[in-house]
């Protein structure tokens, strides 16, 4: 199963870093968000991979690393979710911004030379 | 006074009158100098109520502890030599600061230039009395800075602006090399006091770290006294108005570098490399520094380099590595201090009674000023070394030293001396050229204003220090005798040496090197006389030697040439370059450490894999991969599989034991996808055209490139998180997490308790960011101006409106309301039912999947499907969403939850919980964690909307503009319309 999700982050992160590296503004925002999937289940797994032991508790019962699994990765990665929806947004705005003053698309405001 | 109360206010008065003399009004001259000359002899009377204490061999100290674990610790001490200096500081302070108040013109804003010489003047008294060696550097550097402050007073002068900037390279470079010897002395001491500093000299000079410190400390010792080859900033420093040359040339700025080597003396001296570097660098500025000062026709100027010479003397005795040239160097400091304090005063009268400071123009002036005259010539007398004033004693001394000095080449003992007496002759001659230049000849022609006396308090400071030249040089045992004990004694200790203040030794050599040099001055004077009158620019001889030029091109070597050279090689304004070499660095640094420390599979045995898992990821890597392929040309298709991706993500954490992550993952997946889609209709077409063109071998090359730095990348992070997963650390913070959640955070959804409690603090931090964000995003759409070719409505929206315009029967817009007239009313009816999903999810988040982030973006979701559905203007014609204020109330009410705390004596976000009987519904948990998780639900909910909207409004504003024909339409709804969405007015 290990392998199974490692592979997955591996084909995520690659195809994140291959879109990273093109020239068109859109090309980079669907990179920046394949990649941070990659990076959040990355920092997820570093909590082991556990079926059917989520880190809710019996009342009154203290929870112990046997019956759940590890809460921090996944709270870690709860607010990284959410950032990364935002800095998408951000980065959607300014690269509308930058098409509209520039009138390109292209990531360095103007089409490569030649 | 208790001696803590006395050191810090002789340091902290200073700095406090600078604070105070900042708040007058800008041309309050009077208030501004009656405050200093309070303040400074409020900081003069401090160091003199030390004295006792200091004339019996006292040390004063005052020590708090700041950082005591590395070494730093505010700590101020004073003994004899930091009392003479102090002394000086202040006194001669005082002195220039009634000076200036009648120097400086009502225009100038007086106030501002007594803030920046008091600061100075705190700063200076930091450097003398700081107890720590790390403290001293702090002052020493802010005097730098002070420094270049005063020399720029008048910044709308050229000459002001370069030499303050030339004064603040060159000496807090100096600091900066300071700073790193002050390091390695630590180092080496093991202590940054200067108390054990100055006991460990074998342990320094025997550690083979001994020539690093020694280099790097007399680098910032060197800079700051202007010695060869760093002389050349202290002329271009006479851009200052004179009381600040009068001050920082005399007793304070370029003494710092005299008074640090003086300081570590004991310590660090004694040594062949001190004797070279100190002692060549003392004696050259001393030749070369009197020389060019016979030839300045600035009086500033041959000040400037007489200072310099002076300086090269001290500089020089303190190379000698000999007790006595030791009295003789910190006599003649204080020798100095008076004479060229009275001289720079004098040269300012001069200026300001005549209007010009060139000798060529001067001429005469004793009949107009006399006063001014006869005080200038015994100050200049002194400067020269005529016999009854106190010059001549420290240069007796320094002359006896020449000749006694152990030369370590026994055939070069002439040339000291030989100097020495050649310097002094020079001495003698600039200081006849200051003198007969300007008070005696003929009458002045045409000069900028008819010359007269002063006013009698601004000849005062002149008059008070010329008598203490006088009284020194004929009583020096009675008058300067037992302060110069006091700072000898604090410098040497024990190692003090007999030594004679008298005014007659008797006929011996250095009285006849005195008189040699008296008369060579005068003789090379009258043969000179002819070549000065000429008039001519420059420096016979050493025309070349011209530091500034030297300084000015490393400069622009540096910040221009070499900049540029950098920027072209290395630098580039294109991203993709750029992020490639981030994304290169990574996968080689991963890949570096890899080969350090081997690779392999932790020891947990690999569970089985799940067929269903495994297939759900091969949908998930194909939706990748696909995504990754058309993102060029397919936006929409790739953005489709960007959300296949996405929801395999979601999967994988349900699976895995997440489900607060898949809750917030599915949402947030179902926002971003609406954004992007909001975006689309702004960016550029571009149309696959299959073949129509091969690829370039350059576009090809590149693409092969990237796709195997991709590829890397992937194969690298792949087995980074094998190996991470198949290993579990013996120690987890989980533990303590799962065990607490419930017994202190009262809840049972650990992830929850974590965000809202343990973690409290980070999650402000996120949802403050959030809403930093999405305000950015606002802000940035305020003034969005799409690019000219996506003005025009989209296709689509077009054949609509084409199909409604051909039916008379319809309106514009009506097949877009009927075409989702079941999608709208199931929406409508829904938005409740997700409302109150929210809350549920909100509700139960302490205890069950849900919780704040989960809440908010399942409003926000309700918000947006209303939009997308019946378009912005229906929505906001019967809602009115004010996203700002559920940022602002979201934010408010989880950072006032952090600090309800503190009215009961907590720390910041202290959680409370408990539970309350409600009729019919038993139990409920009643946390403060709860309001906090609300905060995070109003902030997630507006941030989101914001940005959605303000996102979705450009497309009204689009739309409007481009169906606008010439003038009949309403004006574009433009930024104001958005705010009023928002509700913002």
């Amino acid at each position: 199963m290990e392998l199974i999700v490692s592979l997955a982050i591996g084909v995520l992160a690659g195809s994140g870093v291959w879109l990273l590296l093109r020239p068109r503004t859109f090309q980079v925002i669907m990179g920046l968000s394949l990649l941070s999937y990659a990076v959040n289940l990355f920092i997820f797994s570093t909590g082991g991979l556990r079926t059917g032991a989520a880190p809710v508790l019996e009342h009154g019962v203290p929870g112990n690393l046997a019956q759940h699994a590890d809460p921090l990765p996944q709270a870690l990665v709860l607010t990284a979710i959410v950032i990364s929806f935002a800095t998408t947004a951000l980065f959607l705005v300014v690269l509308l911004a930058s098409r509209g003053l520039t009138g390109t698309d292209h990531v360095d405001g103007r089409e490569r030379d030649g | 006074m208790p001696d803590a109360m006395l050191l810090i206010a002789a340091v902290g008065l200073p700095f406090a009158g600078a604070f105070a003399a900042v708040l007058l009004p800008t041309h309050a001259r009077d208030a501004a100098a009656w405050l200093a000359g309070a303040i400074t002899l409020a900081a003069l009377a401090m160091v003199w109520l030390a004295f006792q204490t200091v004339a019996d061999g006292g040390v004063l100290r005052y020590e708090i502890a700041w950082m005591p674990s590395v070494g730093l610790d505010f700590s101020l001490r004073m003994d004899g030599f930091a009392w003479m200096f102090a002394g000086l500081v202040t006194g001669i302070g005082f002195l220039v600061v009634l000076y200036a108040r009648y120097y400086m013109s009502p225009e100038d804003p007086v106030p501002r230039f007594f803030a920046f010489l008091l600061a100075f003047m705190g700063a200076m008294m930091g450097v003398v009395l700081s107890g720590n060696l790390i403290q001293l550097v702090f002052f020493w550097e802010l005097t730098s800075l002070l420094s270049f402050l005063l020399i720029g007073y008048w910044h709308h002068t050229q000459g002001a602006r370069d030499g303050a900037r030339m004064a603040l390279t060159v000496t807090a470079a100096g600091g900066l090399c300071l700073l790193a010897g002050v390091l390695v002395l630590g180092h080496i001491v093991g202590s940054y006091r200067l108390d054990e500093v100055l006991t460990a000299g074998v342990r320094i000079q025997s550690h083979p770290l001994y020539l690093t410190a020694l280099v790097l400390i007399l680098l910032g010792a060197l800079t700051k006294s202007a010695q060869f080859p760093f002389h050349f900033w202290l002329p271009h420093a006479m851009a200052a108005p004179t009381p600040v040359s009068a001050y920082l040339h005399s007793a304070t700025l370029v003494k710092a570098g005299v008074f640090l080597m003086a300081r570590l003396w004991p310590v660090m001296a004694g040594t062949d490399a001190w004797f070279w570097i100190v002692g060549t660098a003392g004696l050259v500025t001393l030749v070369i520094g009197a020389y060019i000062a016979i030839f300045q026709h600035d009086i500033k100027g041959l000040l400037a380099y007489s200072t310099i010479s002076h300086l090269g003397l001290v500089t020089l005795l303190l190379g000698l590595n000999s007790d006595l040239a030791m009295v003789a160097a910190i006599f003649h400091m204080m020798n100095h201090a008076m004479f060229k304090a009275s001289l720079f005063m004098a040269a300012g009268i001069i200026d300001h009674e005549t209007g010009t400071r060139d000798i060529r123009r001067l001429s005469g002036l004793n009949r107009s000023m006399p006063f001014t005259a006869r005080l200038a010539l015994v100050a200049a007398a002194a400067m020269a070394g005529v016999p009854l004033l106190n010059g001549f004693l420290s240069k007796e001394m320094f002359f006896a030293e020449a000749l006694t000095a152990e030369a370590p080449l026994p055939s070069a003992f002439w040339v000291l001396p030989v100097l020495a007496m050649v310097a002094s002759a020079f001495a003698v001659t600039y200081s006849l050229r200051f003198i007969h230049g300007a008070f005696f000849g003929p009458d002045p022609m045409d000069l900028p204003r008819a010359p007269h006396e002063p006013p009698a308090w601004m000849r005062f400071p002149v008059e008070i220090l010329v008598l203490a030249c006088i009284m020194v040089g004929v009583l020096p045992a009675a008058t300067v005798g037992p302060f110069l004990d006091m700072a000898v004694r604090a410098v040497l200790g024990d190692a003090t040496p007999v030594y004679s203040l008298a005014v007659w030794h008797g006929f011996n050599q250095p009285l006849v090197m005195s008189l040699l040099a008296l008369a060579g001055g005068v003789l090379l004077y009258l043969l000179l006389q002819r070549h000065l009158l000429g008039g001519a620019e420059g420096v016979p001889l050493l025309r070349r030697l011209e530091g500034q030029r030297m300084f000015e091109r490393t400069m622009v070597f540096l910040s221009w040439r070499l900049a540029r050279t950098l920027e072209a090689l290395l630098g580039t304004r294109r991203l993709q370059p750029q992020l490639r070499l981030v994304v290169g660095v990574a996968v080689l640094a991963a890949g570096w450490a890899v080969s350090l420390r081997s690779f392999a599979p932790g020891n947990l045995l690999p569970s089985d894999i799940d067929p269903v898992i495994a297939l759900v990821w091969v949908v998930g890597a194909a939706c990748a991969l696909g995504a990754a392929w058309q993102a060029k040309y397919h936006r929409l298709a790739a953005l489709i599989l960007l959300g296949g991706a996405g929801l395999v993500t979601c999967v994988t954490y349900v699976w895995f034991s997440a489900p607060d992550l898949a809750l917030t993952q599915l949402l947030v997946e179902v926002v971003t996808t609406v954004l992007l889609l909001l975006g689309l209709r702004w960016l550029p077409k571009r149309l696959d055209a299959p073949g129509a063109r091969p690829a370039e071998v350059v576009t090809a090359t590149r693409r092969l490139r990237d796709l195997a730095l991709a590829g890397a990348a992937g194969a690298g992070m792949a087995a980074l998180s094998y190996g991470v997963m198949t290993r579990l650390p013996p120690e987890l913070l989980a533990q303590h997490f799962l065990k607490l959640a419930y017994a202190e955070g009262g809840g049972t959804n650990v992830v929850n308790v974590t965000l809202v409690d343990f973690r409290g603090f980070d999650t402000l931090g996120e949802i403050t960011v959030l809403g930093t964000v999405a305000l950015t995003v606002f802000a940035l759409l305020r003034r969005f101006r799409p690019a000219p070719d996506s003005v025009d409505l989209p296709e689509q929206q077009r054949d609509q409106s084409a199909e409604d315009e051909a039916r008379p029967d319809r309106v514009d817009g009506d097949s877009l309301a009927d075409w989702l007239l079941v999608p709208a009313v199931i929406t409508r009816l829904l938005f409740p039912v997700i409302g109150l999903i929210a809350l549920f999810l909100l509700l139960r988040g302490h205890d069950l999947p849900g919780g704040g982030f989960v809440a908010g973006l399942v409003m926000s979701v309700a918000f947006i499907l209303q939009y997308m559905i019946s378009g912005a203007n229906w929505v906001e014609a019967r809602l009115r969403i004010l996203p700002l204020r559920w940022i602002s109330l979201g934010l408010l009410l989880a950072a006032g939850t952090g600090m309800a705390p503190w009215l009961f004596g907590l720390p910041f976000l202290t959680a409370y919980f408990s539970y309350a009987e409600l009729p019919g519904l038993g139990a409920v948990p009643m946390a403060s964690a709860l309001v906090f998780d609300l905060g995070v639900f109003l902030l997630v909910v507006g941030a989101t909307v914001l940005m959605l909207i303000a996102l979705a409004h450009q497309s009204v504003r689009g739309h409007r503009a481009a169906t606008r024909p010439a003038a009949a339409r309403p004006p574009i709804p433009s930024a104001g319309r958005i705010a009023a969405a928002v509700g913002e007015d």
